[in-house]
């Protein structure tokens, strides 16, 4: 029997989904059949659609969905029916200064307008005149984003789609960040493309195994964007309340506390005498005090961020937060953190402390560690828990693994969280065996292990 | 029964119910009719996801029964329940007779004891029925067990009784603002759609069908305020049902432009974090 390939296709789709980290299931993988014969093939966005609402169950895997769906099932082949019309009348300008110049004129109508068609369309032209990497036989050939981001380079018409949205009436600030975002979002859509192109080649197997990012929540501090930064930003307060609403309903669970005598007899009243159901008091919530200590040194500065927004954002679930930075000496930063402030003022203000938790610039934590004792020693009691943040690259510097000893002697726990991967310990000037012998440390590399270390020490 | 036809017949009937879906709306609520099973809706508060549910049943004329959940949610409260003062009662009058143990303990347990509850009556019903767990996040764990028999094979199993079967199916929708993550099982079993935030030609849809004394001009100035704010980073972003709120309360205070001043006057009704007003009005320059 012929095959038509679909099945295949379909497949290979799933397996790609599977290889990104989304599980998909069996049962997952009948429902979507059945979803796609009962959905009408004309349109491609019913199809994304049917498969969406069958196979991914998490907003945050929304985006590797789409880039996998793009590559399997793509908006167009090579350059589509219009792009084979224009080919006669355009073949000779393929690349030269001219068709520069008038693509990004068109490029910066498009952006102002925010005209998403338009937009698709121009980042496919794009990488097609300006990507195209010829290769030395037929097959080799390939594309490049990069080339193409290159000699378009859009981030040059910033300033000029800042003055273009300044004009349609919107405020400084506002416009900048709207132009970024949306010449994010064509560098994005080019990226695509290319990527589509390559798929077409090579078999979507092939790039889907390279081309997908992990998703916000899984995605290494170490390794964000700017953009990510932001998005994991807005991810913070909707994490915290999770948390929140995870912890209480956990804490419910445990409270059953001696029986409550008075109350029980009373509902048994209505029931004839006969107490069916038992009332208990609650227990007493157990509160700790946090010492939060983080290392906010360039490489590991948007980490500890993180990690304290988390915890302030959870403060109710503690008695009492204190934060603390350090890069060689130490600076208190939990004034900064009032009930109720700003998330994007808050980080505006611990940037700017950084500056107050340096002397000479290097990081050297065997010295903080000791400012720290000699400074804020009555911030640790038995009743506290130290939190270390840091990835203890301390430049070669003494560890004074002596002070660190005392203090986490005098807490109550302590713990050492590393943003960095486990195999990256111990490289270079890396103490974290040295230091992990006397605090715990735990690798903590994105918001999903951020989340659920927190919910397990409260 | 089938509950629409395509995905553009969802898009009309609910729009004709005062509903406007967008196609990823029509198409996934087209495949929970067109498969039975249940959807579930996940997204910000105050986007529509309850009005869903409510507009699936007044499209198709079917009965809407709800379960709203909430922490503490047990089997007696979501499935069935024996109505004990009654069986009490049942026991007592007859201990004048003589009947024996057994003929009492087969008469308290039928159907004139039993309270169903709205899991139990949906799954009953001979007609239509759209059946809205709302807010399913909010519950214990223990309950989404509950939920698995129900959702996969639309049957209820009472011990006394024997298993219960669906004559009908109904239309579930499940809704959450994804506080909690639920377990795969139960998500397993459903259909999966996210309801965002419109652009800003829906929203201007929704805003003109919901308040229709709205001007077009002042509407047109709401949801592009609404969609600067939403670029802003807030601790709570404004959603449809603020909007809608907000077009309201300028009818009412008879604002027919929307200038600096009248948004400074009214932001209450659409942020609710004095932090998030703040940032409002320094980021938007807004001068009253």
């Amino acid at each position: 029997m012929q095959r038509s390939g679909l099945l295949d296709r379909h497949i290979a789709f799933l397996e790609a989904l599977r290889g990104a980290g989304l599980p998909v299931s069996l049962a997952e993988d009948l429902d979507a059949i059945e979803a796609l014969t009962a959905l009408d093939w004309g349109d491609r966005a019913t199809i994304r659609d049917g498969y969406a609402a069958t196979l991914v169950k998490r907003h945050s895997q929304r985006p590797t969905f789409e880039t996998l769906f793009d590559l399997y099932f793509p908006r167009l082949v090579g350059e589509g029916a219009r792009g084979a019309r224009d080919e006669e009348e355009e073949s000779a300008v393929r690349d030269n200064a001219r068709a520069l110049v008038s693509f990004r004129t068109q490029l910066l109508d498009a952006l102002a307008g925010g005209d998403e068609e338009t937009l698709s369309r121009l980042a496919a032209e794009a990488v097609a005149r300006f990507g195209a990497m010829p290769g030395r036989g037929p097959g080799l050939s390939s594309w490049s984003a990069y080339t193409a981001l290159q000699r378009v380079s859009p981030a040059e018409l910033t300033e000029q789609l800042v003055r273009a949205l300044l004009a349609e009436g919107r405020v400084d600030g506002e416009a900048r960040r709207s132009a970024g975002r949306r010449i994010g979002g064509f560098t994005r859509r080019v990226e695509d493309d290319a990527r589509r192109r390559i798929a077409e080649e090579k078999g979507p197997d092939h790039v889907a195994n390279v081309a997908v990012r992990p998703s916000i929540d899984r995605l290494d501090f170490t390794a964000a964007r700017k953009s990510d930064l932001e998005e994991m930003r807005r991810e913070i307060y909707p994490l915290a309340r999770r948390l929140a609403t995870r912890l209480t309903q956990e804490h419910h669970a445990r409270r059953r506390g001696p029986l409550d005598f008075r109350r029980t007899v009373r509902a048994s009243i209505s029931t004839g005498g006969v107490p069916l159901v038992t009332h208990h008091k609650p227990k007493r919530p157990h509160r700790t005090e946090l010492v939060v200590l983080c290392d906010v040194s360039g490489s590991v500065a948007s980490f500890a961020q993180f990690t304290l927004l988390l915890v302030f954002a959870l403060r109710d679930q503690f008695q009492k937060v204190r934060a603390f930075t350090f890069i060689d000496h130490v600076h208190e930063v939990t004034h900064h953190f009032k009930p109720g402030a700003d998330v994007v003022d808050v980080m505006a203000d611990l940037a700017a402390s950084a500056s107050h938790a340096a002397l000479w610039g290097r990081t050297n934590y065997g010295r903080a560690f000791a400012k720290f004792e000699e400074e804020h020693a009555d911030a640790i009691g038995p009743k506290t828990s130290l939190l270390i943040l840091g990835d203890a690259r301390s430049n070669y510097s003494d560890l004074n693994e002596r002070v660190l000893r005392d203090l986490a002697g005098t807490a109550r726990h302590a713990w050492w969280l590393n943003p960095e991967h486990t195999r990256h310990w111990d490289t270079g000037d890396s103490a974290a065996t040295k230091y992990g012998e006397v605090v715990p440390m735990v690798e903590c590399r994105n918001l999903t292990q951020l989340s659920e270390f927190v919910h397990d020490i409260l | 029964m089938t509950w629409f036809s395509s995905p553009s017949d969802v898009t009309t009937r609910l729009a004709g119910a005062g509903y406007l879906a967008d196609a990823a709306t029509a198409t996934t609520a087209f495949l929970a009719g067109a498969l039975e099973k249940p959807l579930l809706v996940e997204g910000p508060a105050g986007v529509g996801k309850t009005e869903l549910a409510k507009a699936v049943a007044r499209a198709t004329g079917a009965d809407l029964v709800r379960l709203q959940c909430y922490e503490g949610l047990d089997e007696a409260r979501a499935l069935y329940e024996w109505n004990y003062k009654k069986q009490l009662l049942r026991i007592q009058a007859s201990q004048g007779d003589d009947q024996t143990w057994s003929e009492t303990h087969d008469d308290i347990f039928t159907d004139e004891f039993l309270l169903t509850r709205p899991l139990l009556t949906a799954i009953r019903r001979e007609e239509p029925t759209v059946l809205l767990i709302d807010e399913v996040d909010k519950t214990d764990v223990e309950v989404e067990g509950l939920l698995l028999e129900v959702l996969s094979d639309f049957q209820v199993t009472i011990p006394e009784l024997g298993t219960v079967v669906a004559v009908r199916r109904p239309f579930v929708v499940l809704t959450s603002n994804a506080t909690r993550e639920l377990s795969e099982a139960v998500k397993r079993r459903c259909l999966y759609l996210h309801l965002g935030y419109p652009d800003a030609e829906r929203e201007r849809e929704i805003v003109t069908s919901q308040v229709p004394d709205l001007e077009d001009k002042v509407a047109g100035q709401l949801v592009a305020t609404v969609a600067r704010l939403r670029e802003l980073e807030l601790k709570k972003a404004p959603s449809i049902a603020e909007s809608v709120d907000w077009a309201r309360t300028l009818i009412a205070l008879e604002i027919n432009d929307l200038d600096d001043k009248a948004i400074v006057d009214t932001l209450g009704v659409i942020l609710k974090h004095a932090s998030d007003q703040d940032r409002a009005v320094r980021e938007l320059r807004l001068r009253s």
